[in-house]
């Protein structure tokens, strides 16, 4: 185990090099001159020049690479071209604001997507279950953003129950995280049903059976353990869609967090901001990627053996 | 000894049909035994005539769909299985009548250290605290001879040997004391000396409580030490029906005498061992007439037209085959035909 | 009898297979199931060597082991001459379908999702055993060996009894046209004209192709009648390995002679005497000292609690692993 863990973080190791090099390309690929860009316009021919000089732009790629290489490591990640800040600083401000609405909405795609797979599964074909599956089926087809400002109009609009926008109490979180979520749980709710369903079928759920337990324990206690095992592979995957989720619902509701940032910094042209962002997010991707491998690992090594 | 005793089990006219794209299989096609309080009754047959699933039917617990208990009835201890309410069907099981499954090897739940699936029904039907449960389960996995109980009780099935988890699947079925326990091929996966020790168990059981037994196996020899009587199925019904001194000294269907005639021989050396020729019919098309005409070597014209019924024989016997009846025409008879 | 002439197909040479259990606390020393705990053995081209002994004493593990299905804790295992513990995973690929296995339940690997049909029609793929258009036919005729209708293709596992699975274990394994087959309890969910039938089978390809097989079955008249050799094992080790015909006639082992007293046998008037053995089974994950066998043994002496027995040649091509089996009773 220990093993298997040490490897596939050093698995890892590539793939982040790889994420540094597509962010620093993303530079490259921004039509134009670089220099101009960051000058910002109308800057005059000297300080695009200096602009040059000073960010080693005239050096040959790679050892521009291996520079922002360097300095990624060392925590500098430039400076945004909007307020002059540095990068890191922006990020770090933002990132626990994203991670916070990251959280409740996995919480809201676990909980909610595995409640309504779990209550199908246990009257499969019954009126419930098909409800429950044809919501869990809008679930899936409906756009977010659609969804988001529905839910925006009728809870705080209509009811006002709930704040319009913004990100000060936890009330704020609750709108957002079920947007974000949604998706996800209706994901989740199938996947868990199905899953459910054929672990119903094997040979030590006929024993569980045969002791005479009820069919509820049958279901918590000896199927959910197995059913979910392939449900925490979806939730992972989730978990990427989640991220790029985040970017629209923080511009509906107007959070100030990382996914936001990207999308402000891409429409001010402020690239070190959009490098930065990508290369926290994909970050982020890769570290939840390798928790659920090992987790999947961990809960899968005894059916394996089995 | 089993005419004094008092009748546990009565299964009667059980049937269980599968309904499937194919049509349906008539896995059990009528099927009539009783149990008495002590006793043992074998089941032996060719593999797929149904003794699992007739098993199952009495529990209740064939997967459906598309299995259906199609007609009959189960009566234990006067009441009618089959017709039972979910509820009161669920204190039965593994309470009263209680099971062990053929498949050791998928039957215990993957992820749940095995004691806790012992302590479970103990739990559930005595009502037993949780660390009295893990100790009697402990007990119990200690009595089928398994060493270090109390470390083997904390881990999960994949860790044990095949006969290991037979041996816990035995255990769970022993451990609430039931008064009819099913065993179906409880000991495929253990060796002679375990094996002994098991049987002893099950019958040290039998004489203590009254517990009735029902050994679905294709060991014969497992059948002429533990059984009193013994049922042989083919293709979903019973074939003959005969004590166990009877049945193996004077086999009469002919399947019978052709299932004794391929055992391998444990003191002489063989080439070659005997088979049955052919086939069984296919559960979704049985023939018209006996369902094992296509094989037998005795068979008449009757035989491929008309369905033998179970009949009973002056010694006691019930055997379906037409050769026992008036409407035998027979001359042929030892030698037979094919 | 002339094995000696014979080329050695699998060669197994201190074989261990340690699994570590769980701790009661921190402080107390990692322990280990000694599953398999050196043990060497080679195995003749077209021969079947049959393993019997004890629930847990290591058969299924050392299959396992031969095959990498876990990663063996010491030893050697060379098949063909080739160090089988030291390929890669592609090689490996490669040669898993010279070696093949059957399992007690087959159902475990068979898929739930795939029909008859699919599994063997994969099988055949993977290894690429048989043209495409010629499958169907071959599908059919290993059906038949296996006494399963052509109506079974279209169906799933979960359809089946108990033994029809086993069956389409069993015809998977042939599908691919293996060289050595391990057979892990493969006939004992069968009945018993179903068991002759699959015998028989095994024999005549074995016959016609020199297929090789590792026998492993609690089933001792089956032992007897499909084995050339028999090993016996006893808590992870090999006690005593020999002709089939000189173990079951003239067993040496204690062990042995306990073993084959307890065999059933079909005939009802026929009580015999047992040799119940004594005492608990001991735990292989404390396996006794000396003699793993003396705690149970009805002759141990002195030297048996001390002194581990080697496998000695004490007749002929007859190996056993006992201070005193000279001087045993018969
Ligand atoms: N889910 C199912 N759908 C259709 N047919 C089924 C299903 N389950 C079992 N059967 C059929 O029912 C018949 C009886 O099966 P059963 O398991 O009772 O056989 P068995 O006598 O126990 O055989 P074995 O000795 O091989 O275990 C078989 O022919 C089998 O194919
Ligand atoms: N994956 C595992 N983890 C831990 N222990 C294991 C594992 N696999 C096997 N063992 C242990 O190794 C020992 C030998 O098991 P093995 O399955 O080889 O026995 P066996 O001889 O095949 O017995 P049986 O006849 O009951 O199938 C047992 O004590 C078992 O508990
Ligand atoms: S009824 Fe006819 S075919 Fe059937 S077993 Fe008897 S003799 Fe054979
Ligand atoms: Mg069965
Ligand atoms: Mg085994």
């Amino acid at each position: 185990m220990l093993m298997f863990i040490l490897r596939r973080v050093f698995q890892t190791i590539p793939v982040i090099i790889g994420v540094t090099f597509v962010v620093f390309f993303i530079m490259q690929l921004v039509p134009g001159d670089p220099a101009v860009l960051l000058a910002g316009e109308g800057a005059s021919k000297e300080t695009i020049e200096a602009i040059r000089e000073q960010l080693g732009l005239n050096q040959p790629l790679y050892i521009q690479y291996f520079e922002y290489l360097t300095n990624v490591f060392r925590g500098d990640l430039g400076v945004s071209l909007k307020n002059s800040q540095p990068v890191l600083d922006e990020i770090l401000v933002r990132l626990p604001i994203t991670i916070e609405l990251a959280f409740f909405s996995i919480i809201i795609t676990i909980v909610l997507g595995m409640a309504a797979g779990i209550i199908s599964a246990v009257k499969p074909y019954s009126l419930t279950d098909v409800s429950v599956m044809l919501v869990a089926l809008l679930g899936i087809s409906l756009p977010s953003f659609w969804f988001g400002l529905m839910l925006m109009y009728f809870f705080s609009v209509k009811l006002q129950v709930l704040p319009v926008a913004g990100w000060d109490s936890l009330l704020h979180v609750i709108l957002p995280a079920v947007t974000l979520g949604a998706g996800g749980a209706a994901i989740v709710a199938r996947m868990t049903r199905s899953s459910i369903l054929e672990v119903i079928r094997q040979d030590y759920i006929r024993t569980a059976r045969a002791k005479g337990l009820r069919e509820r324990i049958i279901i918590y206690k000896h199927a959910l353990r197995n059913a979910l095992i392939p449900v925490i592979t979806v939730v992972g995957l989730q978990f990427g869609a989640l991220l790029g989720g985040t970017v629209l619902v923080e511009s509906i509701f107007a959070i100030n967090g990382l996914g936001r940032m990207i999308v402000d910094a891409i429409r001010m042209r402020d690239l070190p901001m959009v490098q930065g962002g990508v290369l926290f997010a994909s970050l982020i991707f890769v570290t939840v990627n390798l928790f659920v491998d090992v987790f999947y690992r961990f809960f899968n090594k005894r059916i394996e053996l089995n | 000894m089993n005419k004094k005793n008092k009748l546990i089990l009565e299964v009667k006219g059980l049937k269980t049909h599968f309904t499937t794209k194919r049509g349906v299989s008539k896995a059990v096609d009528g099927i009539d035994f009783t149990l008495h309080k002590g006793e043992t009754l074998g089941i032996v047959g060719e593999s797929g005539c149904g003794k699992s699933m007739t098993s199952l039917s009495i529990l209740r617990l064939i997967p459906s769909p598309p299995g259906k208990i199609a007609g009959g009835s189960v009566l234990f201890k006067g009441k009618d299985l089959v017709t039972m309410t979910e509820d009161e069907m669920r204190k039965i099981r593994g309470n009263e009548i209680s099971m062990i499954f053929q498949e050791p090897m998928t039957s215990l739940n993957p992820v749940i250290p095995v004691g806790e699936q012992i302590a479970e029904a103990l739990r559930l039907h005595q009502k037993m605290g949780k660390k009295a449960a893990w100790e009697k389960s402990v007990e119990m996995l200690k009595l089928v001879g398994i060493p270090s109980p109390e470390k083997r009780a904390k881990q999960e099935p994949f860790q044990l040997s095949g006969g290991m988890r037979q041996r816990v699947m035995i255990a769970m079925a022993l451990a609430c004391t039931p008064e009819v326990l099913i065993a179906d091929e409880p000991t495929t996966a253990l060796d002679v000396t375990i094996q002994a020790q098991i049987l002893e168990l099950i019958k040290e059981l039998q004489t203590k409580i009254g517990m009735g037994v029902i050994m679905i196996t294709h060991d014969l020899g497992v059948v002429a030490e533990t059984c009193d009587k013994v049922a042989v199925m083919y293709a979903g019904n019973i074939v003959e029906h005969a004590s166990t001194e009877q049945l193996f000294a004077n086999p009469k269907h002919p399947y019978t005498q052709g299932l004794l005639n391929s055992l391998p021989k444990i003191h002489e050396d063989q080439d070659e061992l005997i088979t049955i020729d052919g086939s069984v019919p296919s559960p979704y098309n049985m023939p018209a007439g006996c369902r094992f005409a296509s094989r037998c070597p005795y068979r008449e014209d009757i035989c491929i037209t008309h369905q033998p019924n179970l009949i009973n024989q002056s010694d006691g016997v019930k055997v379906r085959c037409w050769k026992y009846t008036d409407e035998w025409t027979g001359n042929r008879d030892k030698e037979g035909v094919i | 009898m002339e094995t000696a002439e014979k080329k050695i197909i699998l060669q197994v040479d201190h074989l261990k297979q340690y699994f570590p259990v769980k701790k009661d606390s921190f402080f107390k020393p990692k322990a280990y199931v000694k599953a398999v705990d050196d043990i060497s053995f080679e195995l003749y081209e077209g021969e079947t060597l049959s393993i019997v002994g004890e629930s847990g004493c290591g058969k299924s593990t050392t299959g396992r082991a031969i095959l990498r299905l876990d990663e063996p804790t010491d030893g050697k295992v060379h098949y063909m001459g080739q160090d089988i513990l030291g390929l890669n995973k592609k090689e490996m690929r490669k040669l898993r379908g010279d070696l093949q296995v059957i399992f007690q339940d087959p159902f475990a690997s068979l898929n739930p999702r795939q029909t008859v049909k699919q599994i063997l029609n994969e099988a055949m793929a993977i290894q690429e055993v048989v043209d495409k258009p010629k499958r169907k036919d071959r599908m059919l005729e290993l059906l038949g060996y296996v006494g399963l209708s052509a109506e079974s293709l279209d169906r799933y596992p979960h359809e089946f009894s108990g033994g029809q699975r086993q069956r389409i274990g069993i015809a998977r394994a042939l599908a691919v046209d293996p060289k050595l087959i391990i057979c892990d309890e493969a006939v004992s969910a069968l009945d018993v004209s179903i068991q002759a039938q699959i015998l028989n089978l095994l024999k005549n390809l074995q016959k016609q192709f020199k297929l090789t097989f590792l026998f492993i079955s609690h089933d001792l008249s089956v032992v007897r009648h499909i084995s050339d050799r028999v090993m016996v094992m006893y808590l992870g080790k090999v006690v005593e390995i020999a002709e089939k015909k000189e173990l079951f006639d003239s067993p040496l082992h204690p062990y042995t002679q306990a073993l084959l007293s307890s065999i059933p046998v079909p005939d009802p008037t026929l009580k015999r005497d047992r040799v119940i053995l004594k005492g608990d089974v001991p735990s292989p994950i404390d396996p006794p000292r000396g003699c793993r066998f003396h705690t149970r043994c009805p002759f141990a002496v002195e030297k048996c609690k001390q002194e581990e027995p080697p496998l000695r040649e004490l007749v002929k091509n007859h190996f056993v692993s006992c201070h005193i089996a000279e001087d045993l009773p018969v």
